[in-house]
């Protein structure tokens, strides 16, 4: 059950990467991207789980041009991390590249050339760091290689620079254009004798290497998804079922069909109950020869719904029962000591309820994609996708295809946060394209994506800590209750998975003599998926506001506070404390240690960088909050106040990070930046509730995010510098800045935050 | 179905529309120029942002029947390089994460330099209030437009 979450991945390319030159006929096949070049493959699965070997097939290329051009495949999704950027800057950096020489080409989805495209779960950079750094080494060896043969010297004194291979000590230079046909005969060098640069020597790596995109972007020109045309498309809007598992029962087109511009109307049909992670929902689509007239189609449909057994949810009601449900027992996922024993001997019984809404993921970019399907009984698609291997076989699924017949293309993202790796909105496309027998473009309008998303679950949680006489905190009891992302497959599921649970609750990583975590049962009546930091969100909300309460009942400051209760360095195993085993982010603790001591050395810098404990201006007050998320360490701390109006201001926000090596610093400084905007909706202004099965909510007007004016001023990463792996950082700056900004408001207010989202 | 001649980014265009239709996908749809953005449908988030006659406007709300004489600037025709001082002061302070709210955010930003060459924080908060980002980079927004504006 652990790895039932997409993101969660066990897979480790790493141990499994090899580089090869592709042969002659891979070369030809992709001689697209590289004509008369030399190329350079890197097979990330060479061999299968049980070390068989498996069909040659490469996947990540180099190649360079005669034109001294290099060509790079980012196969990871762009959504705005900077990974279409990092991670072939990562192989540019090793090959000695001239980033302007630089052209990037992005990777169609298909796992058996690129490996693992699922771009979630914030580990690009933490996955594809050494491999991309061995596919650079081993270009760079061959060039030099082939210029040493030219001059007849050993390799040894030739570097790599600027695009070109220099000979130590003399003006000889040459172009990598000009060794690329000498590198067309050449053998790979052994990989026991590629050497990789230490960090020193990258010029790249460790510093803000701009978007590849920037310019495409800032003048139009950058292609997401609703922005390929096809001739004769057809432009599809469609109803969807208002509650989860309606089913049609009848429906009247006249009108729609009658709007100049509709072409058909084509029913979708819908998984039901549950509703899965991959399929449609049922709906009625309306085509047109353009947006408008498909949308004014859509609302001229008459459409009478069966709207099926979810049509009497309330998440108001379903939130009282949850809440209700942590004061019995539940069931537990991790024990250490005795609670009961520390709760009968404590002094002093701290015990608060926390309740968190439903988000939806309002991605700028509403989901759009388009499907040619073609009387070949192919389809080819352009999405903004997260994950192109899976939208790929849910379309070779439900078209009854074979996957070779299925085309992903992926365009850039206008956001993602989880949403678009659900494949939903890509089958749609497909199934409308073979029935219409056209391209067809589906575009979601943004009360379409309010209304039917895969939403970030809303939760309830108990924490009940306990004090000694002489003010130890003896005992932690953590209920948590969430319809889990398993339900929306299975409807049997109804606890969270101990992946869920390991996203900020039984990971809880604190030096605490007892504790026990409990879970209850919820049943998901809506489609339940990720949202960035996933249930780290609700998780670190209620674990580190708790931390503050604690801090005060001890007398202590939060930052002395949970300093003290980290304790000594150590590696954290949760060993002999877990049902199941602990599941580290799919990675294994040797060579992703929970390690107290890092997280220790980012609460103290930014104690020190944030001057924690020299804020005592007047109407200014602040918060502090630390938590590891998808492997990386993060403390955060928000300083608030008051402006003229009453209205609370977010002047300042503090982040340190350790995300082992940091790649592109620019980009991890973006990530915290947005990311602190990202959670002040979600703890401000965001909720996401259900009447009578349906969302309540529309449009902006009431699923609010922040805008400017709102929006936390100045906000200062501070990157701790590190040898270690890296860490992925998309995620990590949601889930402590929420709780930071609630105990921030409580010093200014007097008043503790118990419900997000919050006013003041 | 009706028919119009617009001029955008200097050329005059034919289009045959139903009057209701909003500008945005005229742009879209029917001339097939991709730089200006969906968001919402309901100039609740400014990423259709345009300029008619220099005015920062919402081209999903606005049918084709009321663009009239009015000049339409879009994203590829605010400048002919890509080279707006906002562009260049956007690709200078990387502003961009995503990307997919940008065009409408430089189109609303150069309408506000356009009649206040030197706002202030507050009045760069209070023109940018209509644009939503949801990655996060209103603060490059906000020291692009500032460098822009030193630059201009």
């Amino acid at each position: 059950m652990k790895n039932f979450i997409p993101f969660l991945k066990n897979k480790n390319p790493e141990d499994q990467s090899k580089i090869f030159v592709p042969s002659r006929r891979d070369f030809l096949k992709i001689s697209s991207l590289a004509t008369g070049g030399f190329l350079l493959g890197v097979n990330f699965q060479c061999a299968g789980p049980k070390g068989e070997p498996i069909t040659f097939a490469p996947n990540v290329y180099i190649s360079l041009s005669s034109d001294n051009e290099v060509i790079l495949v980012a196969h990871r999704s762009e959504m705005g991390t900077g990974i279409r950027t990092s991670l072939p800057m990562i192989m540019a950096d090793e090959l000695g590249a001239d980033w302007k020489k630089v052209k990037i080409i992005q990777a169609e989805g298909d796992e058996d050339k690129y490996g693992n495209q699922n771009t979630d779960g914030s580990f690009s950079v933490r996955m594809f760091y050494e491999p991309m750094r061995k596919a650079g080494a081993t270009a760079r060896q061959m060039l030099i290689n082939a210029a040493a043969n030219k001059w007849g010297v050993d390799p040894s004194e030739c570097t790599t620079e600027n695009s070109q291979v220099l000979l130590n000590g003399s003006s000889k230079k040459v172009d990598f254009g000009g060794l690329v046909e000498a590198l067309q005969t050449m053998e790979l060098p052994d990989p026991a004798t590629i050497k990789l640069k230490e960090l020193s020597e990258y010029k790249f790596i460790g510093t803000d290497v701009p978007i590849y995109d920037a310019k495409a972007i800032v003048s139009g020109q950058a292609t997401f998804g609703a922005d390929v045309d096809l001739p004769n498309m057809q432009i599809a809007v469609i109803a969807r079922s208002p509650v989860v598992g309606a089913k049609i029962l009848s429906y009247d087109d006249a009108a729609a069909l009658a709007i100049p511009g509709v072409s058909q109307v084509i029913k979708i049909e819908g998984a039901g109950i549950p509703p899965g992670l991959d399929k449609p929902l049922e709906g009625l689509a309306v085509l047109a020869s353009n947006t408008w007239a498909a949308k004014k189609g859509r609302e001229a449909l008459v459409i009478e719904w069966d709207l099926g057994p979810n049509q009497s949810y309330s998440s108001a009601a379903q939130l009282q029962e949850m809440a209700k449900s942590t004061l019995k027992n539940g069931k537990v996922s991790r024990e250490r000591g005795n609670f009961n024993s520390a709760k009968s001997s404590a002094t002093k019984v701290l015990d608060r309820t926390y309740l968190a809404p439903y988000y939806a993921h309002a991605t700028m970019e509403p989901p759009a994609v388009i499907a040619d399907y073609r009387g070949d009984g192919s389809v080819e698609i352009w999405a903004p996708t997260q994950h192109p291997q899976w939208a790929r076989g849910a379309v070779a699924g439900a078209l009854g295809l074979e996957l070779p017949k299925v085309k992903v293309n992926v365009t850039l993202l206008g956001g993602g946060f989880g949403r678009k790796s659900k494949p939903d909105f890509v089958v749609e496309a497909a199934l409308l394209s073979k029935a219409a027998k056209a391209p067809v473009r589906v575009q979601w309008t943004r009360e379409d994506d309010i209304h039917h998303d895969f939403y970030h679950s809303h939760s309830a949680q108990r924490i009940v800590a306990t004090l000694d006489s002489s003010k130890k905190l003896t005992g932690w009891n953590h209920h948590t209750v969430f319809p889990a992302i398993g339900a929306t497959g299975n409807a049997a599921e109804l606890h969270p998975s101990s992946g869920e649970l390991e996203l900020g609750c039984r990971d809880f990583p604190y030096d605490v003599p007892n504790i026990r975590i409990e879970t209850h049962e919820s049943a998901a009546h809506t489609r339940i998926g990720w949202l960035r930091s996933v249930s780290n969100i609700h998780h670190a909300f209620a674990i580190h506001t708790m931390m503050d309460e604690i801090a005060e009942a001890r007398g202590l400051d939060p930052v002395e506070n949970a300093l003290d209760l980290f304790g000594e360095d150590k590696n954290l195993t949760f060993e002999g404390e877990l049902e199941g085993d602990f599941g580290n982010y799919g990675e294994k603790l040797e060579d992703f240690p929970w390690n107290t001591g890092r997280m220790k050395k980012v609460i103290q810098d930014v104690a020190a960088k944030s001057n924690w404990k020299a804020h005592k201006d007047a109407g200014k007050a602040v918060g502090f909050a630390a938590h590891k998320s998808f492997l990386t360490y993060v403390a955060c701390v928000v300083i608030v106040e008051k402006d003229a109006n009453g209205q609370l201001s977010i002047p300042e926000v503090h982040y340190s990070v350790d995300c082992g090596v940091g790649v592109n610093t620019d980009r991890i400084k973006s990530q915290f930046e947005g990311g602190a905007q990202f959670a002040t909706s979600l703890a401000m202004t965001s909720a996401i509730t259900f009447e009578n099965g349906q969302v309540v909510q529309n449009n902006f007007d009431s699923y609010q995010i922040i805008r400017m004016p709102q929006s936390p001023k100045k906000i200062h990463v501070h990157i701790l510098p590190s040898t270690e792996k890296p860490t992925g950082v998309g995620e990590p700056p949601v889930p402590p800045y929420i709780p930071a900004l609630a105990n921030a408001v409580y010093k200014l207010t007097g008043k503790r935050i118990y419900e997000l989202p919050f006013k003041v | 179905m009706e028919e119009y001649s617009i001029t955008v980014n200097g050329k005059k265009l034919d289009v045959q529309a139903l009057p209701d239709m909003p500008l945005l996908w005229v742009l879209r749809d029917l001339l097939s120029m991709k730089g200006t953005k969906f968001g919402c449908g309901q100039a609740l988030c400014g990423a259709c942002t345009v300029h008619l006659d220099g005015q920062a406007v919402r081209s999903c709300s606005l049918p084709i029947s009321e663009v009239g004489d009015g000049k339409i600037t879009t994203i590829e025709g605010l400048s002919e390089k890509g080279d707006h001082p906002l562009q260049e002061a956007w690709v200078e302070h990387i502003v961009p994460q995503c990307g997919y709210c940008q065009g409408g955010q430089i189109m609303t930003a150069a309408a506000l330099l356009a009649t206040n060459p030197k706002p202030s924080e507050e009045e760069i908060e209070r023109a940018m209030e209509g644009n939503l980002c949801r990655c996060g980079t209103y603060n490059r927004i906000k020291e692009a437009i500032q460098t822009a504006s030193r630059n201009l």
